[in-house]
C-alpha cells in the first residue's frame, strides 16, 4: 500500500516540484486510494489482500465459511446468515458481539488491531470460526 | 419458588396414618423406627421411607410442552402460533385435568417482546399453572436473559433455576443455556450446581425427583451440541434417589434413555421437527410435507402413579 502511494504520488506530482498544499495532498491520497481499489487486482495481485477492505463469511448449515480467514488490519468482515435458523457471531474475548442474525441478516465488524479473534455462535456453541488479522505490510 | 398447592381433595386417600398422627408418633419414636400396622401385621418402617411415604400423595398428571419458537415463520412451519394453540387445545381436552404444564424452553424464537407475549396469551388458554425454563432462543435480548426473567423468573435464582414440591414429588427446573463456551455444549455452571447439591441434600432417597431443563442432560449427539458439558456432576447428586425423571427439549424429537434409576426423555416441539442425529448436515428446522407436520409435533403427558411405581410418560402427536 505504501509503495503504491509512493509510486502514484511521484507520477502524479512528477518532476514539477510543486509544493502541494495539504488539501491537495489529501485529495491526491483519496484518488490514489480509490484507484487502488480498482487497480489492485490487475496491477499488483500480491497487494490484493492489502487493498480489499471487505470480506464475506457465509453462515450455512451451522458452519462459518470460510471457518478461518486471514485479513489485514482495516478489513471489514461481513457475516451473512443463510440458514433457516438464527445464529450469532460472538467473539470469545468479547471484541465483538452481533445481535441474533435471522435468515439473510448481516453483521459487520472492522478489524483495526492485529491479532487472532476466535468467535462462536452463542446459540450453537459448537459452531466456531476465527479471524486472523495481520498488520498492514510496511 | 412458591410451592404448588396440593389440590383440596388431598390426604383423604386410604392412608391410615395421617400426618398429625405420624408426627405424634414421632415425638416418642426416639430411635427413628416407626411401627406401622398394615393388614394386621406390624412392620418396621425406616423413618426416612416413612416420611417419603407420607409425602407421596395422590396420583396426578402434568404436561410437558417444548420449543414453541413463537416468531419462527419459515418453510418448516409458517404458523407456530396456530400449532401451539392446537397443542394447548389438546391439553384442554384431556379427560383428567392436569396439575400444571412444564415448558422446557425456546418459548420464543428471537426473545422478542411480542413473541413472549403471544406465546403467553395462547398458553394461558389452558387455564393451568405453567412452569418454565428458558431455551437458548429465550436469552437473546440485549439483557441476555433479562426479558425471560422479567416474565417467567419470579422466585427463581441466577439465570432462572428453582425447585418446588407437588404431591410428594420434588421438581427441579435447571438452566443450561447461558454462559455457553465456544466449542462447548449446554452448561449448568458452578453456582447452579452448588445450589442443586444443597437443594436435594435433605431429601429422602425415596422422594421421586423430576428435573427439567432445555438442552438434554445426557450426550444425545455432541456433534450437534445436543448435550450438557457438566451434567454428570448434576446427575451425581441424584444417583441415590430411587426415581429420577429428566425432561428436556431442544432437539424437537422424542428420545429416551434409562440409566439406573434415572429416566431421560426429550419432547417433541410444538413448532417444527429437526432431523435425527446424523441424518442431515445440520440440526436446523426440518421441512416435512405440510399434511405430515402434525405427526412431528406434540405434547407429553406425565402420569405420576402412587407409591414407588415409575412415572408413566405418554407422548401424543398433534394428529392423535
Amino acid at each position: 500500500m505504501t509503495n503504491l502511494l509512493t509510486i502514484k504520488t511521484t507520477s502524479r506530482v512528477g518532476t514539477e516540484r510543486h509544493h502541494l498544499s495539504r488539501r491537495a495532498m489529501v485529495r491526491a491520497l483519496q484518488i490514489v486510494l480509490a484507484t487502488g481499489f480498482f487497480m489492485s487486482g490487475v496491477i499488483a495481485p500480491s497487494l490484493a489482500g492489502a487493498t480489499d477492505n471487505t470480506i464475506t463469511v457465509e453462515i450455512s448449515n451451522f458452519v462459518y465459511s470460510p471457518e478461518v480467514i486471514t485479513v489485514t488490519a482495516g478489513t471489514t468482515v461481513i457475516w451473512v446468515n443463510n440458514d433457516d435458523t438464527p445464529h450469532t457471531v460472538t467473539a470469545t474475548e468479547e471484541a465483538f458481539r452481533s445481535p441474533p442474525l435471522d435468515t439473510e441478516d448481516t453483521f459487520k465488524f472492522t478489524f483495526t488491531t492485529p491479532g487472532e479473534y476466535a468467535y462462536f455462535c452463542a446459540l450453537h456453541p459448537h459452531m466456531t470460526g476465527e479471524v486472523i488479522v495481520r498488520p498492514i505490510a510496511g | 419458588m412458591d410451592n404448588i398447592e396440593n389440590s383440596p381433595a388431598a390426604d383423604a386417600g386410604g392412608n391410615d396414618i395421617t400426618r398429625r398422627g405420624f408426627l405424634e408418633c414421632m415425638t416418642w419414636a426416639g430411635t427413628g423406627v416407626l411401627w406401622a400396622v398394615s393388614g394386621g401385621l406390624p412392620q418396621a418402617v425406616g423413618v426416612g421411607s416413612a416420611l417419603a411415604a407420607e409425602r407421596v400423595a395422590k396420583p396426578f398428571t402434568f404436561l410437558q410442552i417444548s420449543d414453541s419458537h413463537i416468531g419462527f415463520s419459515k418453510a418448516a412451519n409458517p404458523d407456530t402460533l396456530t400449532t401451539l394453540g392446537q397443542a394447548i387445545a389438546k391439553i384442554k381436552a384431556l379427560p383428567q385435568k392436569p396439575s400444571f404444564i412444564i415448558h422446557t424452553g425456546d418459548i420464543s424464537h428471537l426473545s422478542k417482546d411480542d413473541e413472549f407475549d403471544n406465546a403467553d396469551q395462547i398458553i394461558r388458554e389452558a387455564g393451568l399453572p405453567v412452569l418454565y425454563v428458558p431455551g437458548e432462543h429465550d436469552v437473546l435480548d440485549p439483557g441476555q436473559g433479562k426479558s425471560y426473567l422479567d416474565r417467567h423468573g419470579k422466585g427463581s435464582m441466577g439465570a432462572g433455576w428453582y425447585s418446588f414440591d407437588h404431591n410428594g414429588v420434588h421438581f427441579i427446573g435447571l438452566v443450561n443455556v447461558v454462559n455457553l463456551k465456544a466449542g462447548g455444549l449446554g452448561n449448568l455452571g458452578d453456582e447452579q450446581l452448588e445450589w442443586l447439591e444443597k437443594d436435594v441434600a435433605g431429601l429422602s432417597s425415596s422422594a421421586p425427583i423430576v428435573v427439567f431443563a432445555h438442552i438434554p442432560l445426557w450426550a444425545v449427539y455432541p456433534e450437534w451440541g445436543w448435550g450438557t458439558d457438566d451434567s454428570a456432576q448434576a446427575l451425581s447428586y441424584l444417583k441415590r434417589f430411587g426415581s429420577v425423571t429428566v425432561l428436556n427439549g431442544h432437539i424437537h424429537q422424542i428420545m429416551q434413555k434409562i440409566e439406573g434409576n434415572i429416566s431421560f426423555h426429550t419432547a417433541r416441539s410444538t413448532a417444527y421437527p429437526q432431523p435425527e442425529p446424523g441424518k442431515a448436515r445440520a440440526p436446523g428446522p426440518l421441512q416435512v410435507p405440510a399434511d405430515e407436520l402434525h405427526d412431528y409435533l406434540g405434547v407429553t403427558t406425565v402420569n405420576f402413579l402412587q407409591g414407588d411405581k415409575p412415572l408413566a410418560i405418554v407422548d401424543s402427536a398433534l394428529t392423535s
